[in-house]
């Protein structure tokens, strides 16, 4: 079982931080959100925890180790991250997009085993992909490519699972779907799982735990309950609303009031 | 299954193809003297001597530079992540002319010169590359400055070539414009094992191409060091541009058209495209080579004018059928 804990990460491009003395703690076998404004620094903290950006300061332990210190093919087996929607340039195949996960289980000249054939098997019929696994990437719906990338990472075997804003650009019928489909791998295999969402929401309903983050520095974190409430949208998003508690499943649920009339207008 | 089928309707393709490139060329023999060559080949008949003397290296030659530059095509295309990259219209070809005038000029050959040939490519490729991350270009603004470097080295190459004596100019050119005759620079056994090793490495790093072409972000995500493996690749790249440069000159669109031509047919995946692109792009240059020297028999076509005509052809096609290039 690995968890992941950020120690007081510092971290940006050139000299400038996006993100200041951000802490906090991941637990295995977890679904946590992180959420927050445009430009509060997710992104920016999710290319530390993959090892694409050095924390100017801090360190992030991904099971007890140090990411900086891990091998890169190491921590491709340990570690996927699951990036947006974007182009890729060449017409792979399904199948062949997704065998790329693999890549980090074999070495440079080693042929793919059956049991990578079967875990890319396995994987693509469970994102429901397998009926197109012949079809060029090009070709496919922004619901089954989030998926194929999914299943991409899903290959890896990794014990921890990291996707930026999955359900961007999806309608909410995938969107819950994805979501759903995360909270079975993380009950069923016990993958730890984090994710930065949008949707207030989602991300109340979903994740077992949250963290916010305002302008590069943790404004709130613990359990959805704890970090939805009134005064923390008021304080991050600068909108009025007012927050139910599920009675059912026992989750925060935000209704939108309108924008907060501000001394200092917008920020 | 399609990469089987694929490679063995190549393999024939190239035996075909080999086979008319012995019995056809610049001067016309009789099929039956060929025959009577091939099989008695000590002799020293004027068949004989065409046949092994010219018309045979003159095949091989055209099957390693074909198969090289189709290679190269490959090898570019991933790197920089544009379906239109390939030496020629980066501009590497033309920095590798570059360095074979200069060496012409200096009247060096051999290994000095195929070593001027790779710093002319491996200068342009970085040159080009360093524009592109600089200003962030797309793809059509990095041909565009590949195609704008390939003009500014010709004109260099003019240049050089004007203050320099009327012989050594008339040779040039001809060889510039891209001739698989044989240069006295380098010989064939010699092209032969330079070039072979190369093209085994290239097909070696065809699955971290795959990674390459997703990205440097996705392939560091997969546990590659992107950066030491595309300055490795490019490397290689530009060797195997030098050596072809240095033995045939410029010859245009083979890295552009066959890498197009197979990706429908072995599938964008590396560890099929490179080798059907590398035995495609040997058929295709042996074509077009046999075409050039029988077409206007006796005179002899640079084989640059029918892979010019041919690539320039499908290039436009290719503008007018995907205004937005091969990008989603």
């Amino acid at each position: 079982m690995t968890g992941l804990t950020a120690e007081r990460i510092r971290a940006g491009y050139q000299d400038r931080p996006v993100v200041d003395d951000v802490s906090f703690e991941v637990e295995p076998r977890s679904i946590f959100g992180l959420i927050g404004p445009n430009g509060s620094g997710k992104t920016t903290l999710f290319k530390c925890m993959c090892g694409l950006l050095r924390p100017f300061s801090g360190t992030i332990r991904l099971g007890g180790e140090d990411v900086s210190r891990i091998p890169r093919r190491r921590l491709a087996r340990m570690a996927a991250f699951i990036p947006q929607v974007h182009a890729v340039t060449f017409p792979y195949t399904v199948e062949e997009y997704v065998l790329m996960g693999r890549y980090p289980h074999r070495g440079r000249l080693s042929a793919f085993t059956r049991e990578d054939h079967a875990i890319v098997d396995e994987t693509m019929e469970m994102l429901r992909i397998d009926h197109v696994r012949r079809q060029r990437i090009q070709r496919l719906s922004g619901g089954e490519m989030q998926r194929v990338f999914l299943a991409c990472g899903l290959v890896q075997r990794p014990e921890i699972l990291l996707m930026d804003e999955p359900t961007a650009h999806l309608d909410i019928g995938h969107q819950v779907r994805l979501l759903t489909m995360l909270r079975t791998l993380s009950a069923e295999r016990g993958l730890t799982v984090l994710v930065t969402l949008h949707d207030l929401n989602l991300a109340g309903l979903y994740c077992t735990s949250l963290a916010l983050l305002d302008r590069g520095r943790i404004h709130a974190r613990g359990t959805p309950g704890e970090v939805i409430t009134r005064d923390t949208i008021e304080h991050v998003y600068g909108l009025r609303s007012q927050v139910a508690c599920d009675p059912y499943l026992n989750r925060p649920h935000v209704y939108f009031l309108g924008s907060c009339e501000r001394e200092n207008g917008e920020s | 299954m399609r990469g089987p089928a694929t490679f063995l309707a190549l393999a024939s393709l190239l035996a075909v193809t080999a086979a008319l490139g012995v019995f056809l060329g610049g001067s016309a023999l009789p099929a039956r003297d060929i025959v009577d060559a091939l099989l008695h080949p000590g002799g020293d008949g004027m068949a004989q001597t065409v046949v092994w003397q010219l018309r045979i290296p003159r095949v091989l030659r055209a099957l390693v530079v074909g198969s090289s530059l189709a290679g190269c095509g490959v090898v570019f295309q991933a790197v920089l992540r544009n379906p239109l990259a390939e030496p020629y219209t980066l501009g590497v070809s033309a920095g590798g002319a570059l360095g074979a005038a200069i060496a012409i000029m200096a009247g060096l050959s051999g290994i000095p010169m195929v070593a001027l040939c790779f710093a002319g490519c491996f200068l342009s490729i970085s040159a080009v590359l360093a524009m592109s991350t600089f200003r962030d270009f797309s793809t059509s603004t990095i041909i565009l400055s590949g195609v704008v470097l390939s003009f500014l080295l010709s004109s260099v190459i003019m240049f050089i070539f004007s203050v320099a004596s009327s012989r050594e100019v008339h040779a040039s050119v001809l060889w510039l414009m891209g001739s698989l005759g044989g240069t006295d620079a380098l010989s064939l056994p010699a092209l032969l094992a330079a070039m072979l090793p190369l093209l085994f490495g290239l097909l070696a790093l065809a699955r971290d191409m795959n990674l390459i072409s997703l990205g440097d972000e996705k392939a560091h995500l997969l546990g590659l060091s992107p950066g030491a493996l595309k300055l490795l690749l490019l490397g290689l790249a530009s060797l195997v541009t030098g050596l072809c440069v240095a033995v045939a000159g410029i010859i245009g669109f083979v890295g552009l058209i066959v890498p197009h031509a197979m990706r429908p047919m072995a599938g964008a995946d590396h560890q099929r495209l490179m080798p059907a692109a590398m035995l495609a792009g040997g058929v295709f240059l042996l074509l077009s080579d046999t075409l050039a020297q029988v077409v206007l028999r006796p005179y002899e076509l640079p084989v640059g004018v029918i892979t010019g005509i041919a690539g320039g052809v499908f290039f436009l096609a290719y503008l007018l059928r995907s205004s937005p290039p091969e990008v989603i």
